[in-house]
């Protein structure tokens, strides 16, 4: 994995990804993205933007392994990438918890996975429940938390097994506004500590800015792929919420919604048409 | 309502149906139709007193060891209880195994989704005297129909309970590394056994169904075959002895599964209930 060219090349890199799905009906097919290029630096902080419905968690599957793309490629620090990335950890939207653990066993499940021993494994995990701020909720089962000790359980379970990506789809979305600040504060703290390539996903164009160093925008679906691409130098470490008031901010805030109210206004219309074609 | 109000009531209940029962069974024509509680009570209480028996262990050929009891009910509830177990156990595993393997191979599924099907709608008591037939007049032809009973309401369970399993949840484990042993041990079996324990309260009573039809149709033991006896004999109060102590025993081992589950499950939200944070 170390060798001279994977020193160089990105930590993630998509190209030319095609996802198609087989219509619902079996006749025809939908595209879900076409062509898309797309690259995250180790150590890069990346966000994807996009309407609705554009194909942002299929870019996130594919990334994966989970899903196999109709055509392109992956490569995961240069070499291709086959079955599942095993570099990366994904943090997914909805509950992904196993219900049946408690959040010590959660979070030290990926160490049993991969051989550490019990003992080990749960007190690295009761590290990570400190550090995510839950040292004293280890045997509460999931439905026992709130959503936000929640996300930080599953934030928690996907940093501890240290993955060189980290990908993570709308982690923070089903959260209250106060809660999700502080846990993209949170995040960015833990991400700052020891940079790893994130590939981000949000609908949430305040949060792709105030946190990522790249926001790429997606068109709207069908065949949705990336028409902006926009370098957020904002200095860091960085505060969600102190950073939005800054001029530099708003003057990207305004650049990136030009390019995206469009497509957003389009996957709108789209869906609105598609509700339309539904008999009555 | 407290817990001991509750008890009350339902032993209120309890009182006024047997009151009323007594009451009409006053009359003698009713009496040859339903019985009377109090010489049920008798019955019952000569079952668990009087006559002392012995119950052979052992195969067709040897014995192994002769089991003596100081009432006479004890074998027959014996033999029973047994035969219920058995096939309790024995339909669980079965179905469990076999839950899992379709669920988890969709090709197998697909292959032999017609036959279970069929072997599901067949009526299955009918081949209580085959298996009679095939295993003897012994417990295992009971042990055998109360299987099949049991096997199929398990199998569901488990089939479905498997397929269900949360794709989030699964995709997760995957992406934290388990591979397919560990995926089943640790997503794929807990999420499973909850449907398990909810078929489970089902399969006990139908284990029991099973163990005392075959007793019924064909035996030496078993508290199946005195109801039989009984009726042989229209004694409609030791036939109605019989089924309460069947339903006690139903009632009891309800009552057990529903402890183990309680353990099992408990990172189960309970239904209406908040759990302190």
């Amino acid at each position: 994995m170390d060798s001279a060219s994977s020193i160089f090349a990105p930590a993630i890199a998509l190209r030319g990804v095609t996802c198609t799905f087989p219509a619902r009906d079996g006749q025809g097919a939908y595209t879900a993205t076409q062509g898309v290029d797309l690259e995250v630096d180790a150590g890069e902080f990346v966000s994807v933007v996009g309407p609705t419905g554009c194909g942002k968690s299929t870019l996130l599957n594919v990334a994966a392994g989970l899903l196999t793309p109709s055509a392109g490629m992956v490569q995961v620090f240069g070499e291709p990438l086959q079955g599942l990335n095993r570099r990366a950890g994904y943090m997914f939207q909805g509950d992904s918890l196993m219900p049946w653990k408690s959040a010590l066993d959660n979070v030290a499940a990926g160490l049993l996975f991969r051989g550490v021993a019990q003992l080990d494994a749960n007190a690295q995990a009761q590290q990570w429940l400190q550090r995510v701020g839950l040292a004293a909720f280890g045997d509460r089962y999931p439905h026992q938390m709130s959503g936000g000790m929640r996300k930080r359980v599953m934030l928690a379970q996907t940093l501890i097994l240290d993955p060189d990506i980290i990908l993570m789809d709308e982690p923070f979305s089903a959260l209250d506004i106060q809660t999700r600040q502080l846990m993209e504060n949170e995040l960015l703290e833990l991400w700052g500590a020891r940079r790893k390539a994130v590939l981000f996903i949000t609908h949430d164009l305040d949060e792709a800015i105030a946190m990522s160093d790249r926001v790429v925008v997606l068109s709207a679906g069908p065949a949705s792929h990336p028409i902006g691409d926009f370098a957020i130098d904002l200095p860091r470490p960085r505060d969600v919420i102190d950073v939005r008031s800054q001029p530099r901010f708003v003057e990207f805030h305004t650049r990136i919604w030009q390019a995206l109210r469009e497509e957003v206004l389009r996957g709108y219309q789209q869906q609105m048409g598609q509700g339309t074609k539904v008999p009555a | 309502m407290s817990k001991a109000e509750l008890r009350m009531a339902q032993l209120m209940r309890l009182a006024v149906l047997l009151l009323a029962w007594h009451g009409a069974s006053r009359n003698p024509k009713v009496a040859f139709f339903f019985g009377e509680p109090l010489v049920v009570g008798q019955r019952l209480w000569a079952w668990f007193t009087a006559g002392a028996s012995s119950l052979e262990v052992g195969t067709k050929d040897s014995t192994w060891f002769t089991m003596h009891f100081p009432a006479e009910i004890y074998p027959h509830l014996l033999i029973t209880l047994t035969e219920t177990l058995l096939a309790f156990a024995i339909g669980t595993v079965l179905g469990m195994l076999c839950g899992l393997w379709l669920a988890l191979s969709p090709r197998a599924a697909a292959i032999y989704d017609p036959f279970i099907k069929a072997a599901n709608s067949m009526p299955r008591v009918i081949l209580a005297p085959i298996f009679a037939l095939w295993f003897g007049l012994g417990i295992w032809s009971k042990v055998a129909l109360a299987v099949t009973l049991v096997f199929f309401i398990v199998f569901f369970n488990v089939y479905q309970g498997v397929r269900e399993v949360s794709s989030v949840v699964l995709n997760n484990a995957r992406m934290l590394g388990a591979n397919q042993g560990q995926l089943l041990r640790h997503v794929y079996l807990p999420s499973a056994t909850s449907w398990v324990f909810s078929s489970l309260h089902t399969s006990v009573g139908l284990a029991f169904v099973g163990a005392v039809v075959g007793e019924y149709l064909g035996s030496a033991r078993g508290v199946g075959y005195l109801i039989l006896q009984a009726e042989g004999t229209f004694d409609i109060n030791t036939v109605v002895a019989g089924i309460v102590v069947l339903t006690v025993c139903a009632l009891a081992l309800d009552g057990l599964v529903g402890r183990i589950e309680k353990r099992l499950l408990k990172w189960q939200p309970g239904s209406g209930s908040t759990d302190k944070i």
